[in-house]
């Protein structure tokens, strides 16, 4: 498939923003159970939350280049029934909504609590729109992932695979970013965000590696033959119907050699997951800003190589209408 | 239920792109028009085709087929382009079965191009909105024109009666027969996308002859021991001499 930039921008910038946003609703639920302690609302959960936000409205931003018409994106939300890509639609601004709730709650210090469940858990607004933010982010990572694990024909991409790696690598880059974040404004919370991002881009590591063992094996369903209904194990394509090529030679074709795609998987694999996890491993016990910067920078351009290596390495049946030209 | 679908012979299709042509000039100043070309005369030409002729060598010389293959939207009972359209600009029409985009509701994001395996669609550069074959729904019903010329451009155009166009679901049609009686198939079934579309296969008409239909056994010349000196004649039967 034809890697666009829109779409590689939209996915790795809006799974940063959800997993930042995971990582400091997790900072407050260990600090509900004390188990780091309690951080300033405004500077720590209010600037995070508009930093988390700030993506996912970059990510909303590259979308829109995605769109032949952008000026009727607002149709997109209807077929929410059957579409993956409809539901994405709306529950991407109910995601930054409630995003921006949560930071606005704890931006005006709405944190005293309703009522106290069994005399130890306060339930507050924050607590309560966090909830609600933390499941509709969780939707988010299904929806996105299911625009492409839904599309069956193209096999690289119809497992559920697709749905945990947008999940995981959204999640360790928002944390690797929360522990960035935390230097500057929650010095306690480092480690605590620290070990975690190291966990999740392990785990995110672990689950690539598998949809990548997973996609080099087993076979294509279609075959020229059944694309064509020729019962003949030699067929050759003379002609595609187009001279100069066409929406269909351009759309499907990654544009790029098998070498290419190669060198891009053993670098995604170096930048996404190895140089980080060994980067934070240092930053952690030197406190190291720099290195932390680092290694969030080093895996985002990780992640930008990572989804493109997704587009490219994925193969459509219609290619074999259009094998040469 | 009308499914009005298209059989394409494969037997007789001689590849000569009357049907595209005449699709395209059809189209493209219809309602689904402009089918719009880019750099039509420069070096990387491309455009807007609702139906493509490709070519397909089968075999290994000498024993070579050409087979020329007639592409456009199939028109599947089972469209999986349909669903994962995020606005409904690619909808299924209940009445005959034809499936169409909206183009004033389409926002060009690609999604269902993605979504058939066929590779039917193609997005017009300059409108910017996903296009595919109508069959002609635009001509079809056009109470305008002679009953027998409202079928699609490609059918009329096809000088070799390679297309056929009908309702697939109407056992007696002209469609339903030929795929019944000749061996329609649909293209990539693995799917159970369910082409409307059909193919007819290639078909070698092989003569058998066998030695008792040239040399007659039941000659009444053998029967009255008649005998004809018909050594220099040449004839299938042996009344040449008479």
């Amino acid at each position: 498939m034809h890697p666009a930039y829109s779409v590689i921008f939209l996915t790795t910038l809006i799974g940063v923003g959800q997993g930042l946003f995971l990582a400091l609703f997790t900072g407050q639920i260990y600090s509900l159970a004390r188990l780091v302690p309690q951080q300033d609302s405004t500077h720590f959960y209010a600037y995070g939350s508009a930093l988390a936000l700030g993506f996912l409205v970059l990510g909303l931003l590259a979308s829109f280049f995605h769109l032949g018409r952008p000026e009727r994106a607002w149709r997109s939300a209807t077929k929410w029934r059957t579409s993956w890509l409809a539901r994405e639609v709306i529950v991407l601004p109910l995601v930054m909504g409630l995003i921006a709730l949560y930071g606005l709650a704890h931006w005006m210090g709405f944190t005293k609590p309703f009522f106290t469940i069994s005399n130890v858990l306060p339930v507050d607004l924050t607590l309560l729109i966090g909830l609600a933010a933390t499941g509709a982010t969780f939707l988010l990572f299904i929806c996105t992932g299911m625009i492409y694990a839904s599309i069956r024909f193209i096999r690289e991409w119809a497992t559920p695979l697709t749905i945990l790696n947008f999940t995981f690598m959204g999640g360790a880059s928002g944390f690797v970013l929360a522990t960035l974040f935390s230097l500057f404004k929650a010095p306690d919370l480092i480690k605590m965000f620290g070990y975690w991002a190291i966990i999740l881009t392990f785990f995110a590591l672990v689950l690539r590696l598998a949809s990548l063992w997973r996609n080099a094996r087993g076979t294509p369903k279609s075959t020229i033959q059944s694309a064509i209904g020729v019962r003949h194990p030699k067929i050759i394509q003379k002609s595609t119907g187009a001279m100069g090529g066409s929406f269909n030679t351009k759309e499907f074709n990654s544009g790029s050699t098998p070498k290419r795609i190669r060198q891009a998987k053993w670098s995604f694999i170096l930048l996404v997951f190895v140089l980080p996890l060994i980067l934070m491993a240092i930053a952690l016990s030197w406190h190291s800003a720099p290195l932390l910067a680092l290694s969030f920078l080093i895996q985002m351009a990780g992640l930008i190589i990572e989804r493109w290596t997704f587009f490219a390495d994925a193969t459509h049946p219609q290619n074999l209408y259009y094998q040469s030209m | 239920m009308t499914q009005l679908a298209l059989v394409i012979d494969l037997n007789t299709c001689v590849g000569c792109s009357a049907c595209v042509t005449s699709c395209k000039e059809w189209n493209t100043s219809g309602e689904a028009g402009p089918m719009t070309d880019m750099m039509p005369y420069g070096e990387d030409p491309h455009g807007t085709f609702f139906n493509r002729v490709q070519s397909f060598e089968v075999g290994t010389y000498p024993n070579t087929q050409m087979v020329h293959f007639p592409k456009s939207c199939l028109h599947c009972e089972e469209p999986p382009c349909v669903p994962v359209c995020p606005t409904g600009a690619s909808y299924k029409r209940e009445e005959d079965g034809i499936v169409l985009v909206d183009y004033d509701k389409c926002i060009g994001c690609k999604y269902c191009s993605w979504a058939c395996p066929y590779g039917a669609r193609e997005i017009d550069e300059k409108q910017k909105v996903m296009k595919k074959c109508t069959l002609c729904v635009d001509r079809i019903y056009d109470q305008t024109l002679p009953e027998t010329e409202r079928q699609p451009a490609c059918v009329l155009a096809c000088p070799a009666d390679a297309r056929i166009f009908g309702d697939v679901h109407d056992p007696d049609s002209e469609v339903s027969v030929l795929i019944r009686e000749q061996g329609g198939y649909a293209l990539m079934p693995e799917w159970g996308t369910k082409p409307a579309n059909h193919y007819l296969p290639r078909r070698k008409i092989e003569m058998h002859i066998h030695a008792d239909e040239l040399e007659r056994a039941d000659n009444p010349l053998d029967k009255e021991d008649l005998k004809i000196d018909d050594k220099d004649i040449t004839s299938v039967d042996g009344f040449g001499g008479w």
